[in-house]
């Protein structure tokens, strides 16, 4: 399979202090690629990167072929790329309507916006639900689902997710998975995963990257990966 | 009675002036966390664009559109070309930018138009005024009202009402949906611009004309805006109207005239010693 997203010889750094170190990371058309790393690996500062969000960043980046490094935040949105950050990045005072509109922004064909909110619902019945509460009162486990939604409005080629099982009980994450899964598979949507949970993400990723300090260790598809049982121990824990 | 319901009357027509002022500062305020101390000098400078006009001929009803698109422009353009430059800057240093253009908006009108104190035409037949209320008073509230309606339904009813709403709201979260944030604030500065100016226009025919005619007014939008809740624009509508008539009755029954523009100062000062949010500040519903 050939890459839609790729970073080659990536730096990343705030002000002075570089978190990221010559990443050269790749998530291919289609697939799910997991980006695993304890805590200030530097997982969300490349989630950021890649999105030039307030990060100082040298090296290259290619989205579906075409480089992407050093545009705004919204130009590379507007290419395809829906990013779910940390912390949801919903909008608290907004409804759960009007986030998913806002969602679909920069998309101008009305109809098939209307029928991707029908699907969304499908995907999530609790937010049709929900449809004008704020979106500041939903549960975490629904926030989550709102959060993933809204990006789907934008009917992305690329999902990035930023550890979506964070704080949320197992039930609920297991259904998040097993529709991010679904849409993987029904609506094509590539995703890079980043993960503390590594046993629930090398279930759901095709491919696997490990950062230690802002630098990748152990790289690989995820199959080999889990049946390797020195590198789990290694480096994941279990 | 007839004094009482003429006060009344007269000022909910004021604060319509200042619910208007007091709109325009907290949508700015909202995007920015700052006030704009400015925002009165540019309706002035607005005010006599549209006296210029007229005075050259032009329709009243086509003098007051150019000027409004006039404050429109330039409201954007004083944030892209001189607000964003402060985007990180100290608070005091924004405060010093917003003093600074207060005072020079003030002295380009003055050597532009002069200080002296002008009439203003009004556009209402004299036939409209009743008893309680001037023709010019009465219309008055009636442009007040249809701008207010105009915003309220751009802000909830429209794509891009709900973009600027979520912009102020949450700058990242709305760039990552593809919402160009910096033309957003842009577009709310010159929003705010025409509703200043509307208020300044509608203000003249009474107040008069000249580049210092909008620092009372200014000051009974920014007691609007604090009594309402500084972050909530429809709040500072309400606001403006109980100020306005609290001045008149204030003005007419206990402190007299003179003494009227202490009004706003008392107003300011109680709301931000017992109810800093005011009265219809949101609370803040979030979960963690
Ligand atoms: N805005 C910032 N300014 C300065 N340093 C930062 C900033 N954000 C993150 N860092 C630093 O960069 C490093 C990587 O942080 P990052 O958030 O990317 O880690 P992470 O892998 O996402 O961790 P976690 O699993 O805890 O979310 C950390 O050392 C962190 O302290
Ligand atoms: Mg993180």
């Amino acid at each position: 399979m050939s890459a839609l997203l790729e970073l080659k010889g990536v730096n990343a750094a705030y002000g002075q202090s570089q978190v990221i170190y010559d990443l050269n990371l790749s998530v291919a058309d289609g697939g799910i690629t997991a980006l695993l790393g304890a805590n200030g690996a530097g997982k969300t500062t490349t989630l950021r990167t890649i999105c030039n969000m307030r990060v100082r960043c040298s090296g290259t980046i290619t989205f579906a072929g075409k480089k992407i490094d050093g545009l705004q935040t919204e130009d590379i949105v507007r290419r395809g790329i829906a990013h779910v950050p940390d912390g949801r990045g919903t909008f608290v005072h907004l409804t759960v309507e009007e986030n998913l509109v806002l969602g679909a922004y920069s998309r101008r064909d009305r109809a098939a916006v209307a029928q991707d909110m029908e699907r969304v619902f499908g995907y999530f019945p609790r937010l049709r639900e929900r449809i004008a509460q704020q979106a500041g009162t939903l549960s975490g486990g629904e926030q989550q689902m709102l959060a993933i939604a809204r990006a789907l409005m934008l009917r992305p080629r690329l999902l990035l997710l930023d550890e979506p099982s964070f704080g949320l009980a197992p039930l609920i994450v297991q259904e998040i998975f097993r529709i991010l899964n679904r849409i993987n598979t029904e609506d094509g949507v590539s995703m890079l995963l980043v993960e503390q949970n590594a046993n629930l993400a090398l279930s759901l990723a095709h491919d696997v990257y490990l950062l230690e300090t802002g630098r990748v260790v152990l790289n690989g598809p995820a199959a080999q990966v889990r049946n390797d049982d020195s590198a789990r121990r290694a480096y994941l824990g279990y | 009675m007839d004094t009482f319901l003429h006060q009344l009357l007269s000022g909910l027509a004021n604060g319509g002036i200042y619910a208007s002022i007091g709109l325009a500062l907290v949508m700015i305020f909202q995007a920015t966390h700052h006030i704009n101390f400015a925002q009165g000098e540019q309706a002035m400078f607005s005010a006599y664009i549209a006296l210029t006009l007229i005075q050259a001929g032009v329709p009243y009803w086509a003098a007051f559109l150019i000027a409004l698109a006039f404050a429109f422009i330039a409201g954007v353009a004083i944030e892209r070309v001189v607000v964003r430059q402060f985007d990180n800057a100290p608070v005091l240093a924004v405060v010093v930018v917003f003093l600074g253009m207060l005072f020079i908006i003030n002295s380009l009108a003055g050597w532009l138009f002069t200080y002296n104190v002008q009439a203003f035409p009004s556009p209402f037949p004299v036939g409209l005024g009743s008893k309680f209320l001037s023709a010019h008073e009465i219309g008055m509230i009636g442009v007040t009202l249809v701008t207010l309606a105009v915003v309220y339904a751009f802000f909830r009813f429209t794509p891009l009402g709900l973009a600027m709403r979520a912009a102020a709201q949450n700058p990242e979260a709305s760039r990552l949906v593809g919402i160009r944030v910096g033309w957003m604030l842009a577009l709310g500065w010159g929003l705010a611009g025409a509703i200043g100016a509307v208020a300044a226009i509608m203000a003249a025919p009474i107040v008069y004309i000249e580049p210092n005619m909008m620092a009372g007014i200014l000051l009974y939008g920014f007691a609007a805006a604090l009594l309402g809740g500084i972050n909530n624009p429809w709040g500072a509508a309400v606001g403006g109207f109980i100020v306005g008539v609290a001045e008149n009755l204030a003005g007419a029954y206990v402190v007299g005239t003179e003494l009227k523009l202490s009004v706003a100062l008392v107003i300011i000062i109680v709301v931000l010693v017992t109810k800093p949010a005011g009265l219809f500040g949101r609370t803040v519903v979030t979960r963690v």
